[in-house]
């Protein structure tokens, strides 16, 4: 049994792959794609462009050759409530003259013809960096603040060379040109200076009481000249001005609190077919605003105000993980790692952002949202259960948020995990697959088309999740499929998300298709 | 016209390596490594898997940043090595990328070290480069069956009464429609590249991650020995044509082609086929032709209400205009992303009789065809998907055919070449011309002779009681 996993690959992959149960305790990850293995992995730069892209009111120039803006150019499903300017592909669309010469100088006549253009009033260019550009050497920086001296608006370089590093790096790229958008903000701007005021009072009060719990190391003057003080402020408070003060002092602060506590930004979340118009409307529901949407359907505007929100949720922690970190570090918001995939996720994330606010209101309130949409969402799922238990699936998926959730909404569904894998999970995700999984479960890290299809044969998958380059091989090997990709139309978060989640598999999965063809594959 | 612009918005054109992967995937039991950074591949992959609904599957040398600094030879002969492991080819196309021809990888040289340091002599591994920047798919697909004759076709010194045919890029049944009009005509023949069951492979019992079918490289190194070539493609330079380097190379006689849709591309496909097989046109295809004219009979009236925006790969936009032209539909706009010199000449040559003015474009983009689409009243486009983007934005239809087709099914279904494809091509233009005009024919009269009289009307009436009123 052992080796089962491994035999099925070329031997510079077996690190990478680990059937629970066996031997293995864990697999490589987070390394450069293996040459000719047929990743399915993209670039740096595509890493950027998912991440950034959704910004719907700036400007995303693709600085390089033709094909880099050709086969990113809208198709991703991010929706809009406004702008659709993104939508639109910018290219320098580099030749080779270009490439001799160098960019710089298409560039600055590329966003010269931008700005003069009447159809067009950018406010805010991302130039993206390619493969090319890195590699000839174009000094984006230099290109960018010039652009921005001449004409006035933010012009932010996004350092995303093809080959130097995986998507994750591209990622990275896209949160530091969103933290260069965030520096726009100024410090006198309300948010943070009253959460600054706001923070001190309570460390204040917070030291005080600290400081009368503990008498234990001061000798009997001193303790008793402590107690005659907080004697001295009861009497006062008797008296009734101190009442009043304390109160002032507390609703004051109440009021602080409640100018920026409920306002969060939303991280890692891309409103995919309105996925994050649902979260907002949870949130809305339970008296929580979104201050800024990272970055589905964000304009220029929300991302300038982000630093004034009180608090990060992250969804997609492969994605922004890295731009929560900054932020709590550069303007001390703090994060929270939710996930609206899947059921008990969701009910999770929304009484984890209640607990975290504090506000008893908003505790409330999220549970008569989960009580009123519970019973619905339950009883529907039971009957998607009856369909699907004991089914089998294999999941390739992008990120690892991805698909431990899927796992876990799996397990729920009755359908088991035979094989699990992503693109760019980290060694803590897949410590976590490995907990939820059962022995004999695949998990492999940066797979190929040859190790998806043997080890779907061999723990004989009912259907397989992933993008859209997966679904035509599970097709041919007369396999259901699901959609977890960019691309989708349909939602798949919230008490709305685990429903269409069921329901697309048990038509996929349980669709005449593959009773037709049974006596070909079988036979 | 010329493009002035620098900036390319919203593309419509893609890279030459794509159309390198194109070509290849109709060879027998081959497989394609992009010598470059890992992204190329996936995304061309992406992009191939939604037009032809198959798993595309398709190496890169993943070149990191060490190799981008050291040289990415070794990662291209791990990555020959691994695929080789995986997929068992006979052939592999070796593909530069941007990555590799900047930091000025040899890949000639690196494959025949690695051939020889290797086992592996009974692999063929074609070289053929393909920088992103140098071109679009349009030249690196014909670039690319160029250089796989030019290392793989020899001459015995025996002729062969074979056909060479160098096929555009065509749709699965497409090639399966040309293949059928030889048999007809009773042919021996290599057609390169011959997608038709690699790229559209039936459903079987056991999936082979090489689909089978495709041309067999024994065929293509006898492509030497053969009486004529037939090349699909009249835009195409020399330099990147396979007839050309045949008829240079090995004295074959050339017959360069437009892509056979229409009467009158067809006829010409069919005439030459009569003469070199010596035999009578077949009687199916008579018939054919037939009902093909019996259709432009019919339809006539209907299509002279079309105005069509044509764009995508030139060689498919010459086809279809052709067929616009002699059906009196209109191809307002040509256009193409491909920055090709012989394009504005052709198709004003093509265009020579029309009474409107024709828009010709090459090296453009979609901003400039939908800038032009609105102003010039156009009321169908035909070309890929790409278009879409139009469609969706100020309500023009769009008939999809060529390459890329993503938001369809059966793109590799499409069947538009011959009399009988271009009788159904030609239906469906003329149903959506005519389904605008059931749509709308009620209320523009409505609006044009009663709305507009009954308004002038009451606006007199309202003017009056005003000048009572004062």
């Amino acid at each position: 049994m052992q080796n089962s996993s491994s035999s099925k690959a070329l031997s510079e992959r077996e690190d990478f792959i680990m059937t629970k149960g066996d031997n293995k305790e864990n697999i490589k990850c987070d390394q450069q794609s293996l040459a000719g293995a047929v990743s399915q992995r993209a670039c740096v730069y595509s890493g950027a462009r998912v991440v950034l892209n959704p910004v719907k009111d700036a400007y995303h120039l693709v600085h390089g050759p033709i094909g880099c803006a050709s086969y990113t150019w809208d198709i991703r499903g991010s929706l809009t409530s406004g702008a659709d300017i993104f939508r639109s592909s910018f290219s320098t669309d580099l030749r080779e003259k270009d490439i001799v010469f160098g960019g710089e100088a298409k560039l600055e006549l590329v966003i010269e013809e931008l700005m003069e253009a009447e159809q067009y009033k950018p406010e805010v260019i991302f130039i993206y960096s390619t493969c090319v550009v890195g590699v000839i050497g174009d000094d984006l920086k230099a290109a960018a603040r010039k652009a921005e001296a001449k004409y006035g608006i933010r012009v932010i370089p996004v350092e995303s060379s093809g080959f130097a590093g995986t998507k994750s790096k591209g990622y990275k790229a896209a949160c530091e040109a969103l933290l260069t958008l965030m520096s726009d903000f100024k410090a006198e701007s309300i948010g943070v200076e009253n959460k600054k005021m706001a923070v001190d009072s309570r460390n204040e009060i917070k030291a005080l009481s600290q400081l009368n719990e503990d008498y234990s190391n001061l000798n009997t003057k001193e303790k008793i000249r402590i107690l005659q003080k907080k004697l001295s402020q009861i009497n006062s408070l008797q008296a009734g001005r101190a009442i009043e003060d304390f109160k002032n002092k507390k609703m004051k602060e109440q009021a602080e609190n409640r100018r920026y506590i409920r306002k969060i930004n939303l991280l890692g979340d891309y409103n995919l077919a309105g996925e994050g118009w649902i979260i907002e409307n949870y949130l809305n529901d339970v008296g929580i605003e979104l201050a800024a949407r990272f970055t589905g359907d964000s304009s220029i505007e929300d991302i300038r105000k982000a630093p004034t929100a009180d608090l990060n949720i992250v969804q997609c922690a492969g994605s922004m993980k890295y731009l929560a970190k900054r932020m709590k570090k550069k303007f001390e918001i703090p994060f929270l790692e939710i996930s609206f995939l899947g059921l008990q996720d969701s009910l999770d994330s929304l009484r984890q952002i209640a607990q975290h606010l504090g506000d008893q209101i908003i505790i409330n309130k999220v549970e008569r949202l989960i009580a009123r949409r519970l019973p619905d969402t339950e009883a529907k799922l039971r009957i998607y259960k009856n369909y699907l238990s004991g089914k089998k699936a294999a999941i390739y998926v992008g990120g690892a948020f991805k698909a431990i959730s899927l796992v876990k909404q799996f397990n729920d569904l009755g359908i088991k995990t035979v094989m699990v894998g992503t693109q760019n999970g980290k060694e803590s995700d897949y410590e976590k697959l490995k907990d939820l999984t059962d022995p004999g479960t695949i998990i492999l890290d940066d797979a190929n088309p040859s190790e998806l299809e043997a080890f779907m044969r061999e723990k004989g998958a009912d259907v397989l999740v992933g993008g859209v380059k997966d679904r035509a091989l599970a097709y041919k090997m007369g396999i259901a499929f699901f959609d977890h990709n960019h691309e989708r139309k349909h939602p798949l978060v919230g008490f709305e998300g685990v429903v269409n989640l069921a329901e697309e598999l048990d038509l996929t999965i349980n669709s005449p298709i593959w009773k037709t063809i049974r006596s070909d594959i079988d036979g | 016209m010329g493009n002035l612009k620098r900036l390319d918005v919203n593309p419509c054109k893609m890279c030459m390596p794509i159309g390198a992967a194109i070509a290849f995937k109709g060879i027998e039991e081959s497989m394609l490594l992009m010598h470059g950074s890992q992204g190329c591949s996936t995304y061309m992959r992406r992009h191939m898997s939604t037009h032809y609904e198959e798993p595309i599957d398709i190496a890169s040398s993943s070149i990191d940043e060490q190799g981008t600094v050291y040289g990415g030879e070794k990662n291209l002969r791990q990555g020959l090595k691994n695929l080789i492991k995986l997929y068992s080819p006979k052939v592999i196309g070796v593909v530069t990328t941007c990555l590799a021809e900047t930091i000025g990888e040899d890949i000639n040289r690196i494959a025949a070290d690695f051939k020889k340091a290797n086992d592996v002599e009974d692999i063929s591994i074609i070289t053929v480069p393909t920088p992103g920047y140098g071109g679009s798919q349009f030249e690196g697909y014909y670039l690319t069956l160029r250089k796989i004759v030019e290392q793989l076709a020899e001459s015995s010194g025996a002729k062969s009464s074979k056909l060479n045919v160098a096929a555009a890029n065509l749709s699965p049944a497409e090639v399966r429609e040309i293949k059928r009009i030889l048999d007809l005509f009773e042919l021996e023949y290599t057609i390169l590249p011959d997608i038709s069951k690699t790229l559209a492979a039936p459903f079987t019992k056991d999936y082979s991650k090489i689909p089978p079918g495709g041309t067999k490289i024994s065929e293509i190194k006898k492509m030497g020995d053969a009486a004529f070539t037939i090349e699909f493609g009249t835009l195409v330079d020399s330099s990147l044509s396979t007839a050309v380097y045949l008829k240079d190379k090995f004295g074959i006689p050339a017959y360069r082609l437009p892509i056979p849709i229409g009467l009158k591309n067809t006829d010409q496909l069919i005439n030459i086929l009569a003469e070199i097989s010596g035999k009578k046109i077949p009687l199916s295809l008579k018939e054919a032709r037939g009902r093909l004219i019996d259709t432009m009979i019919d339809s006539h009236k209907y299509n002279s209400e079309g105005r069509a925006a044509v764009f995508g790969d030139p060689e498919m936009i010459y086809a279809v205009s052709s067929i616009c032209q002699e059906n009196g539909i209109s191809p307002v706009i040509m256009a193409t992303g491909t920055d090709l010199d012989i394009f504005q000449r052709k198709l004003e040559e093509l265009t020579a009789d029309s009474r409107d003015q024709n828009l010709i474009f090459s090296d453009t983009d979609f901003e400039e065809i939908r800038n032009y689409v609105n102003e010039y009243n156009i009321n169908i486009m035909i070309g890929n998907s790409d278009g879409a983007f139009i469609e969706e934005k100020d309500g023009i239809p769009l008939i999809r055919v060529g390459f890329p087709i993503h938001d369809r099914v059966g793109a590799s279904r499409q069947q538009n070449i011959g009399y009988q494809g271009s009788n159904n091509f030609l239906d469906q233009i003329t149903n959506q011309i005519l389904a605008l005009k059931h749509d709308n024919y009620r209320e523009d009269l409505y609006k044009e002779f009663y709305q507009a009289n009954k308004g002038a009307a009451a606006a007199k009436d309202a003017a009056e009681l005003k000048v009572g009123e004062e």
